[in-house]
């Protein structure tokens, strides 16, 4: 596939040591901004941000208000804020009600980042326990982005990676390992 | 499941109905965070099952539905003691500093049903510094405000509260500060008498006070950056020297000239001194 400007990689219940590990394989000079959403414990944020920037070659931010996108990091988003990009390529976050149960929703998310980046977006969703994400894959999909979903016989919970699969939201199922060489595949 | 892709408003659909609202009641959107306003006004059509054009309709011809308009727009959730941790910091790092006042005015900008004002109310209660205390507590939409006056918060909601009071490690149960009833619980009377909530609107109106406490959590995240240096700049003016300023924790004072007047008193949880 042609490489993407931005890269979402979403998840909820079973996800967070999935994307972990991935994000340690990055290199350093990954060009391809990289966001994470994840459902997260609403007080279990304690510095997220330090624990994956030590481990990682690439440098880890938890995003700040209006951060402008940039390669070379991986972006979290904090945990109890929705997150949206700006046409201008800024990050927005917003603290409006849970969707489906869920803030950060991974719909809101993948939806307004396909609306900046369409064709060159690539969003991944991974295991976790609820529907959410399935949506925003559909959007990005129907503007031509590049929407994957873990293999659900590979993930923890099956059921958000099966939620977007039946919505027919995604264009390949991929296990882990296949999804990191798709990523590395981008790294010059 | 059927697949279903929301209809979205595009860029200059957005764009003509900040103009129109602009035109018609004379409120300005256009510096707003365009990704979470467009959300917000697909919601609405969605909540109201309507089109751009009825929209565009009953904003042309019903004056009153300013209100409900500003009401959906605008993001009107907030809790109390939202970010225990934050709370934690005020009372160690600022109340000590506000105590040598004789006389503390604080105002909570963006009040909304103010949840966090009467957050701060309690925590200096429980400092001992509620009687020289004042609050003011400001929004640009009159129906939160009335709710804000009330100050009566679901049974439901009320558990979320104590769950974060407990984390701000304060001594006293957090039901003395309530009338509790079946279905609601009613902040106390004598915690709301040093309090008043009013209209103002950061966009257009100007400094009203002087304040030793300005607090103003997740509003700026809905403005573009330059609107927030400008309410930002309009903080620091209504903040006496050595006052202090608080902003949600993921919120940032970007510009050089505005942070040469602020000293940084706590970097994770946003607190600033104005030193200039």
């Amino acid at each position: 596939m042609k490489t993407p400007e931005l890269i979402i990689l979403a998840g909820s219940a079973g996800a967070f040591h999935v994307i972990y590990e991935l994000v340690k394989k990055l290199p350093a000079s990954y060009a391809i901004p990289v966001v994470v959403v994840m459902h997260r414990g609403k007080k279990q944020d304690n510095n997220l941000e330090g624990l994956w920037n030590n481990a990682s070659e690439i440098i880890v931010k938890e995003i700040t208000d209006k951060d402008e996108i940039k390669g070379g990091i991986v972006y979290l988003c904090p945990s109890d804020y929705h997150l949206f990009i700006e046409k201008e390529k800024v990050f927005s976050l917003d603290v409006s009600e849970p969707v489906l149960f869920s803030r950060p929703s991974i719909d809101l998310t993948i939806q307004s980042a396909a609306e900046v980046y369409k064709s060159k977006l690539l969003a991944i969703l991974f295991s976790g326990a609820n529907q959410d994400g399935a949506l925003g894959l559909l959007k990005s999909k129907s503007l031509g982005g590049e929407t994957i979903a873990q293999d659900p016989n590979e993930a923890e919970v099956d059921t958000m990676p099966l939620a977007a699969i039946t919505l027919n939201a995604v264009n390949k199922t991929l296990k882990t390992k296949e999804i990191e060489l798709l990523m590395l595949s981008f790294a010059k | 499941m059927t697949a279903q892709v929301k209809d979205s408003l595009s860029d200059d659909d957005l764009l003509s109905l900040i103009n129109l609202i602009k035109n018609i009641y004379g409120f300005d959107f256009s510096q707003y965070s365009k990704s979470s306003l467009k959300r917000r006004f697909e919601r609405l059509l969605g909540i109201k099952q309507w089109t751009l054009v009825d929209l565009k309709t009953t904003i042309t011809n019903d004056p009153s539905f300013f209100d409900v308009l500003l009401r959906e727009i605008t993001v009107n959730v907030t809790e109390m003691f939202r970010d225990p941790a934050f709370y934690k910091s005020l009372s160690l790092n600022v109340l000590p500093y506000l105590d040598s006042y004789s006389r503390i005015k604080v105002w909570n900008a963006g009040v909304s049903s103010g949840q966090e004002l009467y957050s701060f109310v309690i925590l200096f209660s429980e400092n001992g510094m509620f009687d020289k205390a004042f609050f003011y507590g400001t929004d640009i939409n009159t129906e939160v405000l009335e709710e804000a006056k009330n100050g009566i918060y679901s049974l439901i909601d009320m558990r979320s509260f104590a769950n974060n009071y407990v984390k701000t490690d304060f001594q006293r149960a957090f039901s003395n500060y309530f009338t509790v009833g079946y279905h609601n619980s009613t902040i106390k009377s004598q915690l709301k008498k040093n309090t008043h909530f009013s209209i103002h609107n950061l966009l257009s109106d100007g400094v009203f006070n002087e304040f030793q406490l300005i607090s103003c959590r997740n509003v700026l995240i809905y403005f573009e950056v330059e609107l927030q240096a400008k309410v930002i700049e309009l903080f620091i003016d209504s903040l006496c020297l050595f006052g202090f300023l608080c902003l949600g924790s993921k919120e940032a004072v970007r510009s050089k000239e505005l942070l040469s007047r602020l000293k940084v008193i706590d970097s994770k949880q946003n607190i600033y001194q104005r030193i200039k």
